[in-house]
C-alpha cells in the first residue's frame, strides 16, 4: 500500500516523490491534500498534492525536509512504502472562468501544491501568469511544468541568483501594476502568504492562500490546526485549507506553528 | 456453545438458584467492591485502574440477584441485555453461557462493562435501590464475564454464520458502527467497515484512555469481529477517498454511516488560540491514538504543569487524569456548575478526585491571557452561582458580578463538547441534516438517501457508547428487513 514508485531531488532538501494511491488518485482535485504517516511511531503530517496520475493510479507529493517527519520521508526510496496515506483532504479550490487575468505565486516548496491550481484555472480558459520566487536559484522548483500551463511566468530570487532579484511581492505588484488582475493566488510560507495579502488588499484585489499547520487527524476532529478568518475561528483541515487571504490573522497563524518547536516549550 | 441452557427463566436451574436462597438472605450481601489500582501508583501509571471482581466477587455478587420476575434492569438497558440471564450464568460458572447471552444483544461486552454509565441505566433500575440498599453490580459482572471468556479463550471457535452473498458498508469503526457490522455478520452479510483514521476503533481508541479502557480490550473485541466475516479498511474516507457513486458501483446493499461526533467547540472567549489552549480530542488523540509521550511515537504533546480542564463531562475526567500520569503538578477542573451538575461518571470523578485532581465548580473561563510568544499563561475565571434551571432541567448557572480571578495555568484542555463531524453528510448529496448538522433519520434510523442508514453521535450529537452501540443493532434489524423485503 502507498509504494514510492518514483523519487527525485528538487535539491537536497526537497523532494519529490510519486506514490501509489488510485482512490486518492482518482478524488483528488486542485487544492486538496493528504495526510501521511510513517513508521508505526509516525506522526500524522499534511502533504499538498501536486500531481495525480489517474490511469497510473498515483498521486505525486513535494515534500521539504524541516523536522523529523518530514525527514523520515524524504528518507524513503522508491519501492518503500508510505504506513498510511488518507485523503483527499479539505476543500478544492474553487475554480473558474475570471473576467481578468490570475496571479498565481508560489514560495519555495509551495510551487508544489500550486500546480494543480494553475493548471485548472488555465484549463477553465484564464490568462494565467505564474510568480515563482526563491531565496535562490536551486530552490526554484517545477519551474517547466508551470511554465507549460501559464502563459508568462515571472521569476523572483532573493538573491538575483535567477529571474529577477527581489521578494514574491515585486513581482506580483508589476503584473498588478501593468494589467486587469482578476484573482491572485498565494501559496507558500506564512509570511510570504502575509505579504501578498497585503500587497493585494491595497490594490483590492481577491486573494486567496492555501494554509498548512499543524494538524493531527485532518478530518476535523482536533482541532490543533484552527486559524482566526475575519474573526471567527475556522478549521483549515475542513474549511480550507484556502481562505481569502485578507481576512486570515497570519501572525496569529505564525505564532501558532510554532506550538511544537524546541526548545523554548515542553513539547515531548 | 451453550447458548440456550439456563437462559430461561423458569429453567430447572434458575428456579433451583432461586430456591436456594432466601431474598432476606441475598439482600444482606453486601456490594462487592471492585479492587483498584494505589491512586498514587496510578499517577504514575497507564495501567486500568479497576482490577476486575476476583472469581469469588463475581459469585457473591451474582448471588445477591433475585432473578426479578419482571426484572427493571433489563427496561434500563439500551440494548436490552437478559441481564438476570447472565448474571444466574455468572453465578454457576457457566461462562460460555454468560459470553453468549451477552454477545447476542451486544457486540462488545468487554468495552460497555467498563465504560457504560450503569449507575444511570440497568443499575439505577436495579429492585435494590427500592429496599435503599445498592444495586448488584451488573457493570462489574458483565465485564467479569466479558473478561472470564477471554482468559478462556471462549467463542473463539464458533464458526462464522452462513453466507448469504450479500454485502454492506459501514462508515465509521466506532461503537455504532462495530455493532452493527457485529449484527450483519451474524446475519450472513459480508460487512466492509471503512475508517478515516489509521486505526480500528472510533472513539474506543483516539478518545477513551488506556487507562479505562486498555487497547488489548478493544482489539480482542476486533478480532472477534474479524472472525466473524467483518473486513477493515484503514485510511479511507468516505465522500472524500471513495464517493457514494463508488460504494454503489462496489454493489453495496446498503451503508450505515456511524461518522460519529468528530468536531470539538471552543468558547469563543479571547485567547482561545494561544499555544497551550486545545481540545480535548486533541491532547487525548495526541496521546492515546498517536503514543505521543510514548518511546518511539513523533508525535509530540505539551506538558503542562499546571493544566486547566475545562469541562465537566467523562472527557473532561479522562483529559484530566490523563495530565496527571503526564506529570502536571497541579490539574484542576474548571466546570460552571456545581457537581451534582456534572455529567460524568460518578467513579469518573472519584478517581479524578483519588489521584489528585483539584476541582472548581461554579467556574467558568472568561479569557486566557499569553505571554510574549503567544504561550498561555494564565486564565481569567468568572465565578458563577446557580439560577434557576434551563431546558436541559438542570439549574443554570449565573456570573456572579465581579467576582473574577486570575489563575496560572500553562495548559488549558477545553472539553465543552463536540459537534457532528460535517465530512460525510456534506460530501453526499440528498444526505439531509438537522439544524445543528446531525443526520436527518426516520424511526428505523434510515436517513433521506433510503440505501443509508445512521445512528450514533452523526444522529445523536453526543451521546454514550452504549446509545450508539443500540443505534448500529437496530439500524441493522431495520436494514436487513429492507433488503430482505426487496429481493
Amino acid at each position: 500500500m502507498f509504494k514510492i514508485v518514483e523519487k527525485t531531488y528538487f535539491s537536497p532538501k526537497v523532494v519529490r516523490l510519486v506514490v501509489e494511491a488510485p482512490e486518492v488518485a482518482k478524488a483528488r482535485r486542485a487544492g486538496h491534500f493528504v495526510i501521511v504517516r510513517t513508521g508505526e511511531g509516525g506522526e500524522r503530517i499534511p502533504l499538498t498534492i501536486a500531481d495525480a496520475d489517474i490511469d497510473a493510479g498515483t498521486i505525486t507529493l513535494v515534500v521539504q525536509a524541516v523536522g523529523l517527519s518530514t525527514e523520515k520521508i524524504c528518507a524513503l526510496n522508491v519501492d518503500d512504502s508510505l504506513t498510511d496515506l488518507v485523503g483527499p483532504l479539505g476543500r478544492a479550490t474553487d475554480v473558474g472562468l475570471r473576467d481578468g487575468t490570475v496571479v498565481c505565486c508560489g514560495g519555495g516548496v509551495g510551487v508544489a501544491p500550486l500546480l494543480p491550481i494553475i493548471k485548472a484555472f488555465k484549463d477553465a480558459g484564464n490568462r494565467v501568469v505564474s510568480v515563482l520566487a526563491a531565496r535562490n536559484r536551486d530552490l526554484i522548483i517545477l519551474e517547466d511544468e508551470v511554465r507549460e500551463y501559464s502563459d508568462e511566468v515571472v521569476i523572483m530570487t532573493d538573491d538575483g541568483s535567477y529571474g529577477r532579484k527581489g521578494l514574491v511581492t515585486a513581482g506580483v505588484e508589476e503584473v498588478l501594476n501593468r494589467e486587469h488582475v482578476a484573482e491572485v493566488v498565494a501559496i507558500g510560507p506564512p509570511v510570504m502568504m502575509k505579504f501578498v495579502a497585503l500587497l493585494t488588499k491595497k490594490y483590492d484585489v481577491p486573494t486567496v492562500c492555501s494554509l498548512n499547520t499543524i494538524m493531527v487527524d485532518g478530518t476535523g476532529m482536533c482541532g490543533a490546526c484552527r486559524v482566526n478568518v475575519g474573526g471567527k475561528m475556522r478549521f483549515v483541515c475542513v474549511d480550507g485549507p484556502e481562505f481569502d487571504a485578507h481576512q486570515v490573522d497570519f501572525d496569529e497563524m505564525i505564532m501558532r506553528m510554532r506550538a511544537y518547536d524546541a526548545p523554548k516549550n515542553n513539547a515531548k | 456453545m451453550t447458548i440456550e441452557n439456563n437462559s430461561g427463566r423458569d429453567s430447572a436451574v434458575r428456579e433451583k438458584l432461586r430456591k436456594a436462597l432466601s431474598a432476606k438472605e441475598r439482600t444482606a450481601i453486601p456490594r462487592q467492591t471492585m479492587p483498584t489500582l494505589d491512586a498514587d501508583y496510578r499517577r504514575h501509571s497507564n495501567e486500568e485502574v479497576n482490577c476486575g471482581f476476583t472469581a469469588d466477587q463475581a459469585q457473591i455478587e451474582a448471588t445477591r440477584c433475585l432473578d426479578c420476575p419482571d426484572p427493571g434492569c433489563v427496561k434500563g438497558c439500551p440494548v436490552a441485555i437478559d441481564i438476570p440471564g447472565f448474571i444466574k450464568a455468572v453465578q454457576t460458572d457457566d461462562i460460555a453461557g454468560a459470553y453468549a447471552t451477552l454477545r447476542r444483544t451486544s457486540a462488545l461486552p468487554a468495552v460497555c462493562g467498563r465504560v457504560c454509565p450503569q449507575e444511570r441505566q440497568c443499575e439505577s433500575k436495579c429492585i435494590y435501590n427500592k429496599m435503599k440498599k445498592e444495586p448488584v453490580a451488573i457493570g462489574n459482572l458483565e465485564r467479569y464475564a466479558a473478561d472470564t471468556a477471554r482468559g478462556r479463550h471462549i467463542g473463539e471457535n464458533t464458526p462464522a454464520a452462513p453466507r448469504n452473498g450479500l454485502k454492506v458498508a459501514v462508515i465509521g469503526s466506532g461503537p455504532s458502527g462495530l455493532s452493527f457490522a457485529g449484527d450483519m455478520a451474524a446475519r450472513g452479510y459480508d460487512v466492509d467497515v471503512y475508517e478515516a483514521l489509521h486505526q480500528i476503533g472510533g472513539v474506543l481508541k483516539y478518545g477513551i484512555p488506556e487507562f479505562r479502557l486498555p487497547n488489548s480490550v478493544v482489539d480482542y473485541e476486533l478480532e472477534g469481529l474479524r472472525r466473524a466475516g467483518v473486513h477493515f479498511h484503514t485510511d479511507t474516507i468516505a465522500g472524500k477517498t471513495l464517493g457514494y457513486d463508488d460504494f454503489l458501483d462496489m454493489g453495496y446493499s446498503g451503508i450505515f454511516v456511524g461518522s460519529g461526533a468528530g468536531l470539538p467547540r471552543f468558547m469563543g472567549i479571547p485567547g482561545e488560540n494561544l499555544i497551550g489552549v486545545m481540545s480535548s480530542n486533541e491532547y487525548l488523540t495526541r496521546i492515546n491514538l498517536m503514543g505521543a509521550g510514548r518511546p518511539g511515537s513523533d508525535t509530540p504533546v505539551l506538558k503542562g504543569r499546571s493544566v486547566a480542564v475545562i469541562g465537566g463531562g467523562n472527557t473532561a475526567m479522562d483529559s484530566a487524569r490523563t495530565a496527571v500520569r503526564m506529570g502536571a503538578e497541579r490539574v484542576v477542573i474548571v466546570y460552571r456548575r456545581s457537581e451534582n451538575e456534572m455529567p460524568a461518571r460518578a467513579e469518573e470523578v472519584r478517581h479524578a478526585r483519588e489521584e489528585g485532581v483539584e476541582f472548581r465548580t461554579l467556574c467558568n473561563p472568561v479569557e486566557y491571557i499569553g505571554d510574549e510568544n503567544g504561550r498561555v499563561v494564565s486564565a481569567r475565571l468568572q465565578r458563577m452561582e446557580l439560577g434557576e434551571p434551563d431546558a436541559s432541567g438542570r439549574r443554570s448557572p449565573v456570573p456572579v458580578e465581579g467576582a473574577v480571578d486570575t489563575v496560572e495555568f500553562d495548559q488549558v484542555i477545553v472539553s465543552v463538547g463536540v459537534s457532528p463531524n460535517p465530512l460525510v453528510p456534506s460530501s453526499i448529496d440528498g444526505l439531509e441534516t438537522e439544524r445543528r448538522g446531525t443526520l436527518v433519520v426516520d424511526e428505523n434510523l434510515r436517513t433521506t438517501l433510503p440505501l443509508i442508514f445512521a445512528g450514533g453521535d452523526i444522529v445523536r450529537g453526543g451521546a454514550t457508547v452504549i446509545l450508539a452501540m443500540g443505534d448500529g443493532r437496530k439500524a441493522a434489524a431495520a436494514m436487513a428487513a429492507q433488503i430482505e423485503s426487496g429481493r
